[in-house]
């Protein structure tokens, strides 16, 4: 693994940070690479308030990989996993998501393009508090119109793989933080998403149930045609990555590959 | 989803219940007053109401509802009856009286004096007795309502007295008619013996009923009668017209009802807009979830929408069944007797609840359809 950080100028001046591996190119979106950043920029405000939050970052996620984005609060990790999963636009640069440049979607394909191909983790697990656990879970299929009772015999599918199909009629204010993160992984996961997006998924759980929900996350997200990225703070569950991204100050700062 | 929006409605029982009863309370509100609104309306012309057989009304210039009358002349009724077009013509004689009831109280009542020998001025709907009854000394007949209120709790009988402007009279008959408007009770009697409670000697004639030839139209009539006559003549719905109009301009009821319906409608729009708002704000975070999952606008704009409607149908339900109870059971008092619930009303109201549940969903949609869907990711 021979990780070159270099940086130059884009035609806005904007200072970019290349991250280069030995085995992405950044011309080309290839067949294992899931989402391709390009020259990265996202300012906030406008005029004398404007903020950059991403100062122009490249970066490639590949499929069968967990990559994980990690770095102190505030240098841009959130940002740049909202403008991967299309909630919000980039200022400047191109974000190619499982061979779809997001740039060219818009309105309802977009919304279309996230409900079927992007999964959701959250650190606040952000589960409906008015659904039992079985239907949060199966949210993401009722969003996709399946059948009420399909889309509950499928959740209630993950959840068993999970452990907690004894909970799937419990509100999320019945459950542990663990059991809510472990339904949090169910809905993220239920409509088979080529790409998991995980915000903090140990951050608000004990070390113990942390390292429970990683390993059921390695264990039902991975997949060969499938990519996650994980947002984290947490270097204790650095263990379960494939790739980690250094971030600070709105940029890339090297990738590494994590032993085998 | 639709399901889901339901369940996140019902979640929070308190504020669903906040809005169905502000819903409902603005419903009951509009139904109740405008229906007692309406119903005080309908008693200035409840009279004309009860007698279908004149379809013209002839009355003093100078009258300008049933309530103040000015006597005519005993001579008017032959020159009416001599207009051409005129079927026939019967006097009609109105006052108020004073009775003693039972228990010794005094009460203020209508008094009609209807034609001796047609009894053209009584409503036809007799509960019991008969129209020749009342052909008898004494006799008086009294209005179903009225027997309720003088004779309280007792059930309608035949053959009671009651002090008439310190007159002995005799109920010889019980009458289905129309509350009116200045006292629920109504005593109905021969014109000459009602002349006979008053002791105001002649020219105590009231109105002149009138019913025009089936040749000829009653507009045509009432021209002639005024031109030959110099009364005014009145079809018996403009008549009516004219009294409603009347207790409009002249009193503060619409002004009351009105301001208590304006009270109603307005407390409804903030109350259930604040709260629509209020449960819409609390799920923001759970809509930018869906959104973020991958939930149209369109999609939301439904679940919202769904919600309001849910809100606003049970809460009209209720509001208009709390009405309805309300009409019923009044209804059964005599001072509540003829109020009722137009059907024109209850739509009315629907419409005016449709109209705040879509208001507020308005005012709360707009948020939804705002929110960024990326907040989901801040702690």
């Amino acid at each position: 693994m021979a990780d070159v950080t270099d940086f130059d100028l884009d035609p806005t001046g904007v200072a970019r940070t290349s991250v280069l591996t030995d085995t992405t190119s950044l011309n080309s979106v290839s067949n294992s690479v899931a989402v391709q950043c390009k020259g990265i920029v996202k300012d906030f405000g406008a005029g004398q308030t404007k903020v950059r939050v991403l100062q122009g970052i490249d970066l490639d996620v590949r499929f069968g990989e967990r990559t994980f984005l990690v770095g102190p609060s505030g240098c841009g990790k959130t940002t740049l996993i909202s403008i991967i999963a299309g909630l919000l636009d980039a200022t400047v640069g191109s974000v190619n998501v499982l061979g779809t440049n997001l740039s060219s979607i818009r309105g309802g394909r977009l919304v279309d393009f996230r409900s079927k191909n992007l999964g959701f983790v959250f650190q606040q697990f952000n589960l409906l508090p008015s659904l039992n656990a079985a239907e949060n879970a199966a949210v993401p299929l009722i969003v996709q119109g399946v059948a009420y009772r399909r889309a509950i015999v499928a959740a209630n599918d993950f959840l068993e793989q999970l452990g907690i199909s004894a909970h799937r009629k419990k509100y999320p204010n019945q459950l542990s933080g663990g059991q809510q993160q472990r339904v949090a992984i169910a809905r993220a996961l239920v409509h088979q998403p080529r790409l998991v997006i995980c915000d903090e998924p140990t951050a608000s759980l004990d070390a113990q149930s942390g390292h429970a929900v990683m390993e059921m996350l390695s264990t039902l997200a991975s997949s060969p045609d499938r990519a996650v990225i994980i947002v984290t703070h947490d270097s204790r569950i650095y263990s379960f990555a494939d790739r980690i991204a250094y971030m600070a100050d709105g940029q890339v700062l090297r990738i590494e590959k994590t032993p085998e | 989803m639709f399901r889901i929006a339901l369940k996140m409605l019902f979640y929070d029982s308190a504020k669903y219940l906040g809005l169905v009863i502000g819903v409902a309370f603005s419903t009951l509100l509009i139904n109740q007053q405008m229906g007692i609104f309406l119903g005080l309306l309908s008693r200035a012309g409840a009279i004309i109401d009860d007698i279908p057989e004149a379809n013209i009304w002839v009355m003093d210039p100078g009258v300008k509802n049933l309530e103040t009358v000015f006597p005519l002349r005993d001579t008017e009724l032959g020159r009416v009856r001599g207009v051409p077009g005129v079927l026939w013509a019967v006097p009609y004689f109105k006052s108020v009286a004073i009775i003693r009831t039972a228990t010794g109280e005094l009460e203020s009542a209508t008094l009609i004096g209807a034609d001796d020998t047609s009894l053209i001025g009584i409503p036809p709907e007799f509960v019991l007795g008969s129209p020749e009854d009342l052909r008898r000394p004494d006799a008086v007949a009294v209005g179903r309502d009225g027997f309720d209120k003088v004779w309280l709790g007792e059930k309608p009988s035949l053959g009671k007295t009651v002090e008439l402007n310190d007159r002995r009279a005799v109920v010889v008959a019980i009458i289905k008619d129309s509350p009116k408007f200045t006292s629920a009770i109504t005593f109905y009697t021969r014109y000459s013996q009602a002349l006979s409670y008053t002791n105001n000697g002649r020219n105590q004639l009231s109105f002149l009923l009138v019913k025009s030839s089936p040749e000829v139209s009653p507009e045509v009539v009432v021209d002639r009668i005024h031109t030959q006559t110099g009364l005014l003549a009145l079809t018996a719905a403009d008549f009516r017209a004219r009294a409603v109009q009347y207790v409009i301009d002249n009193t503060g009821i619409p002004i009351s009802f009105g301001t208590v319906i304006a009270l109603g409608v307005m407390v409804g729009v903030s109350v259930v807009a604040l709260m629509f708002n209020l449960f819409v704000l609390e799920n923001l975070r759970h809509f930018a979830v869906l959104k973020a999952i991958g939930t149209k606008n369109s999609r939301l704009v439904g679940m919202v929408f769904l919600q309001a409607a849910v809100v606003g149908f049970v809460g009209y339900g209720l509001g208009l069944g709390a009405a309805a109870s309300f009409f019923e059971f009044a209804g059964r008092s005599p001072n509540f007797a003829g109020f009722y619930l137009p059907w024109r009303i209850a739509v009315a109201s629907g419409i005016v609840a449709a109209m705040i549940i879509g208001l507020a969903s308005l005012v709360a949609l707009r948020r939804v359809l705002v929110i960024e869907p990326a907040i989901v990711f801040r702690g």
